[in-house]
């Protein structure tokens, strides 16, 4: 029964089908795999009575030859940061600690109406600002990879750290995070998952909680890229509730067998600007072990410029910090979330409220911000990184010109150590994590991370492709060849 | 230089005519912003209904209570409501207009911000043309003209309540949609801008695109007051918040208007603040504001893409300038000149009639096939027709009765049927529910006018047999006894009489007495 858990998606949804397994039997298993890797913190809450009612409502329906869809009955883990109707989305804050949103966010609503079943809300930095899962009211998410004990471990990545662990441990096929400036890619590439962020607006953000409204996306983390795509297709398409989400029709994504794939003629650019010193050997050879893969497989590979990529951290980080400013000011204690006692004025018990609430990361991006925002330094900060934006923007576009896809490592290095990763501030380390990854949401292109081998430490390495807007289809497709070809050690393959 | 009065525009004439009527030493400078409720089903960016007096907390939906991870989208309607009502304002709509958040805290805003039109408005450049008429202060009526700089689609706030130790939060309102008009400080004063608000309340409730109920906070006015030396720079200014109605829009100005002259004469200075409009008192007081240093944060809503009008003969998708400009009715204005062109009708009854949209439809309803003259109808309803309305407390939207009887009574009154005074007790009646015709009231009331000339000779005769005393004062020269006849003959035919005839009657039997008296 536990090798049920280690297969995909495809294989488990035959076995039910065929009745060999039934989705009471997937779940518990799912929930014993969870409670075997307890000590990695993947989780906030796990909705154990819920998921069990779920598998007994996919039983009857595999019972009656109606199952929903593939993804029926099969355990899917949502970053605490997508509302779930009923369930606690504390966003791993002291502010929304008790938050029960009365309705699901429209992600956790498709996978529903697909017949998955919802395992429980993973761990994240709070409020999704960080990049290692680290800085969350339940404390770190831990690595599967390299661990030791609870002291000394390395950081998953983030923030969706938890629902990487939790995809890469087995206990379900496929997880929701959200990707803002790396947030999906970022704890993939440290897991060795495969981590997609698609293209802005693909995937509604309705009951996302927002962290930079402008370049959000749901993200979607599986083992394998045609796990990522049967979620990705269960959740994209149009959503009237969210204004910026793409009207287009989404056609699902049927993917080739890696076998009959070719990259004959496929253009591959490779972006100097992305040779950052501080990449780390092993890294920059896998990139280059994957640049002459393709090479050999008959894409053409060459190097590109996108000269606004050192911009782009500093130009995120005001952009980030102003969004951050004004998505925060609904948390006064009024509506929802945490209230303090201090009610001797308004005024008392907002500021009270917020500077309880809230942990000094947040507190610091929201002053920040507003001060980036004052009249005075409209100009001079937020309107000149919106300008920013725009040049790196138009890299991509230019980009597109000469080639297809981009080739770039996901993360300068391996999964850092958590006593060591913890000595820079949160900024700074958000600064040097999102490096790579960061200016696809800039840009709103899709891109993916996927796993190619482990370090001489025994740590995941990957690479990042980026494509040009809805080109999913493309870049997943070559996102499989390489898996294919590279077969990555997963993890779960140690556990059989 | 001579100055010939052709040359003047009509605002300087008016100007002129101020310095000369008032102190020539101040000029007063008023601009106007007006707060708009949209009368839509459901609210800006959400679809809880945008309904008046519904029980507490009970038009909230998730959006409004700014639930994280919920999102606006923009109701299309209000939209059309902004092009419809800046199209009917003469403004250039903009192509593309887009969204901002405008940050503050209050608990009766829950997101922390207002989103709102800060960068690129709805439309700009709108102008209006009114008359400032209010009988009792202005002799006759003058054309005056405001430009309206902006038209923007906004977020309202919820409502606090406040009670001694706590205060309530009652969301309804947030959300609902406004327009906020800003207009240039184009007005003399507080007449003019009282006369702009009238006008701006009538095209709004003509277009349909909001109530304007003032009571109700579905239409607020803010005004900006400064006064000045003629030919100095504008002086400092203060706000006049929430003026509740009309009337306060010109009383509040005028009091502002005094106050800051009485301050600048005693050698103080104008502060820049925000005020309040005490109706009772009729005074504005300073408001408790810390508000005023306030740095509102603006930043680009990011949850709403652009806003796209379009303009020309594309179709499908999205709000259509052209195919709306084609939905605006006749606009008051249009009104006035047709009901002055095609009736004759004087320039302050047309005023009257178009100020009151329920006077305007008893107007025209009853016309409807009758042979009228429209100015005696008009006579009709702004006097009789008010002055009976203001009796019984009622308002010309309050009238029920069969319209076609008022076009009847203006014919018995012409026809000498009945006079004057019987008319206002016809109709009296009709107000109080009678179902009968006109006619039918005064025959089953006895109401008929007295016109025959030997009735009304015999009238005549016995008023002055009983009045000796007074008869002989007159034969003795005091000719002034003369009306205090009439009403004696007056009040014997029960207020019956033709009086016209009386008094040529009564004339021609004095003139015998005296003759006789001489002879």
């Amino acid at each position: 029964m536990e090798k049920v858990l280690n297969t995909n998606i495809k294989n488990v949804f035959r076995l039910l089908t065929e009745n060999v397994v039934t989705p009471k039997a997937v779940i518990e298993t799912a929930l014993s795999r969870v409670k075997q890797f307890e000590n990695h913190n993947a989780f906030i809450a796990v909705t154990e009575s819920q998921a069990k009612r779920g598998a007994e409502r996919s039983q009857r329906r595999y019972d009656a030859n109606q199952s929903l869809s593939e993804l029926d009955g099969l355990p899917i883990v949502v970053k605490d940061n997508f509302c779930t109707k009923e369930v606690a989305t504390t966003c791993a804050s002291k502010m929304l600690e008790n938050f029960r949103p009365t309705y699901n966010a429209t992600v956790v609503e498709r996978l529903e109406s697909a017949g998955a079943v919802l395992l429980g809300k993973s761990n994240m930095d709070q409020f999704a600002m960080g990049s290692g899962t680290v800085d969350s009211i339940y404390g770190p998410s831990r690595n599967i990879w390299g661990y030791q004990d609870e002291c000394n471990f390395h950081i998953a990545g983030g923030s969706s750290g938890g629902s990487s662990i939790a995809v890469a441990t087995g206990m379900c096929y496929g997880a929701i995070g959200s990707d803002t400036g790396g947030s999906t890619r970022n704890p993939a590439s440290y897991c060795g998952v495969v981590g997609l962020k698609p293209t802005y607006g693909l995937v509604s953000r309705w009951g996302l909680i927002p962290l930079v409204n402008s370049m959000d996306v749901p993200g979607v983390l599986a083992r394998t890229v045609d796990d990522c795509v049967s979620i990705l297709n269960a959740i994209a398409g149009f959503d009237p509730k969210d204004s910026t989400s793409l009207t287009k029709p989404y056609r699902k994504i049927r993917l080739p067998d890696g076998k009959n794939m070719s990259l004959k003629g496929l253009k591959v650019g490779v972006p100097v600007e992305y040779f950052s010193e501080l990449l780390s050997p092993e890294v920059h050879e896998v990139w280059n072990e994957v640049a002459n893969l393709l090479e050999a497989e008959g894409a053409e590979v060459r190097q590109v410029s996108m000269p606004n990529t050192e911009h782009s951290i500093v130009c995120y980080s005001i952009l980030n910090q102003c969004e951050v400013a004004s998505n925060m000011a609904r948390y006064d204690g009024v509506e929802f979330g945490y209230r303090s006692d201090d009610n001797e004025s308004t005024e008392k018990l907002f500021a009270s409220s917020r500077s309880f609430g809230f942990n000094e990361v947040v507190r610091n991006r929201i002053l920040t911000g507003n001060y980036f925002l004052l009249t005075r330094n409209y100009e001079k900060y937020f309107n000149k990184a919106l300008k920013v934006r725009r040049l790196i923007s138009n890299d991509f576009h230019d980009v597109w010109e000469n080639v297809q896809i981009l080739l770039t490592p996901t993360t300068l290095t391996t999964a850092p150590l958590y006593q060591d990763f913890i000595q820079k501030t949160n900024r700074d380390q958000c600064a040097l994590q999102d490096y790579c990854t960061q200016p696809a949401n800039m840009a709103g292109v899709p891109a993916v991370s996927i796993p190619i081998k482990l370090s001489s430490e025994g740590l995941p390495i990957s690479v990042q492709l980026i494509g040009r807007n809805l080109s999913e289809p493309m870049l997943l497709a070559v996102a499989k060849y390489i898996e294919h070809v590279v077969s990555f050690p997963h993890f779960v393959n140690k556990l059989t | 230089m001579r100055v010939t009065r052709s040359l003047l525009s009509d605002k300087n004439r008016r100007y002129l005519s101020q310095l000369a009527k008032s102190s020539p030493k101040w000029q007063s400078v008023v601009g106007l912003e007006v707060h708009a409720q949209i009368a839509s089903e459901s609210k800006l960016f959400s679809g809880a209904a945008n309904k008046f007096s519904s029980p507490i907390n009970s038009n909230v939906s998730l959006f409004d209570a700014a639930t994280p991870g919920t999102l606006p989208v923009l109701n299309q309607r209000c939209v059309e409501a902004g092009v419809l009502t800046a199209l009917s304002l003469n403004c250039r709509v903009n192509p593309v207009s887009y969204f901002d958040r405008k940050h503050y805290f209050y608990a009766d805003m829950p997101s922390g911000y207002q989103i709102t039109q800060q960068r690129a408005p709805l439309a700009e450049n709108g102008h209006l043309e009114f008359h400032v008429f209010t009988p009792g202060v202005h002799k006759s009526p003058y054309k005056a003209h405001a430009k309206l700089k902006q038209l923007q689609l906004e977020q309202d706030s919820g409502k606090s309540l406040h009670d001694f130790d706590r205060s309530l939060v009652d969301l309804n309102r947030a959300g609902a949609p406004l327009m906020e008009l800003v207009f240039e400080p184009d007005l003399a004063d507080g007449e003019e801008a009282a006369a702009l608000i009238k006008e701006l309340v009538n095209i709004l409730q003509r277009i349909q695109t909001c109530s304007c109920k003032m009571e109700e906070g579905a239409f607020r006015v803010d005004a900006n007051v400064s006064v000045r030396r003629p030919g100095d720079p504008l002086g400092t200014r203060t706000e006049i918040k929430n003026i509740g109605s009309v009337r306060g829009v010109a009383g509040a100005i005028k009091y502002e208007i005094q106050r800051q002259i009485k301050v600048l004469e005693a050698n103080g200075t104008v502060v820049n603040e925000t005020r309040s409009w005490n109706p009772e008192k009729k005074e504005t007081i300073a408001m408790r504001d810390k508000e005023i240093q306030q740095d509102y944060r603006y930043m680009p809503e990011p949850n709403l893409p652009p806003l796209h009008i379009v303009m020309g003969p594309i179709r499908g998708g999205g709000v259509n300038a052209d195919e709306i400009k084609e939905r605006i009715p006749e606009l008051p204005e249009q009104t006035r000149q047709r009901l002055e062109q095609t009736f004759g009708i004087r320039q302050e009854h047309c005023i009257i009639l178009v100020n009151d949209a329920g006077l305007l439809r008893l107007f025209e309803a009853a016309q409807i096939g009758r042979a009228l003259s429209a100015q005696k109808l008009a006579n009709f309803l702004i006097n009789e027709l008010y002055k009976t309305l203001h009796e019984m407390d009622l308002e010309a939207s309050d009238v029920k009765f069969n319209p076609d009887y008022l076009g009847e009574i203006v014919e018995l009154i012409e026809a000498g049927t009945i006079n004057r005074p019987a008319s206002e007790m016809v109709l009296r009646q009709l107000l109080e529910g009678n179902p009968d015709r006109p006619l039918q009231i005064v025959e089953n009331n006895g109401w008929k006018q007295i016109t025959d000339e030997a009735e009304l000779r015999l009238l005549c005769r016995q008023v002055l047999q009983e009045n000796e005393k007074g008869l002989k004062q007159y034969l003795g020269g005091k000719s002034k006894v003369f009306r205090a006849f009439m009403g004696a003959v007056y009040r014997k035919s029960n207020e019956r009489a033709d009086m016209k005839k009386c008094d040529t009657l009564l004339k021609e039997i004095l003139g015998e007495l005296s003759k006789r008296k001489v002879d």
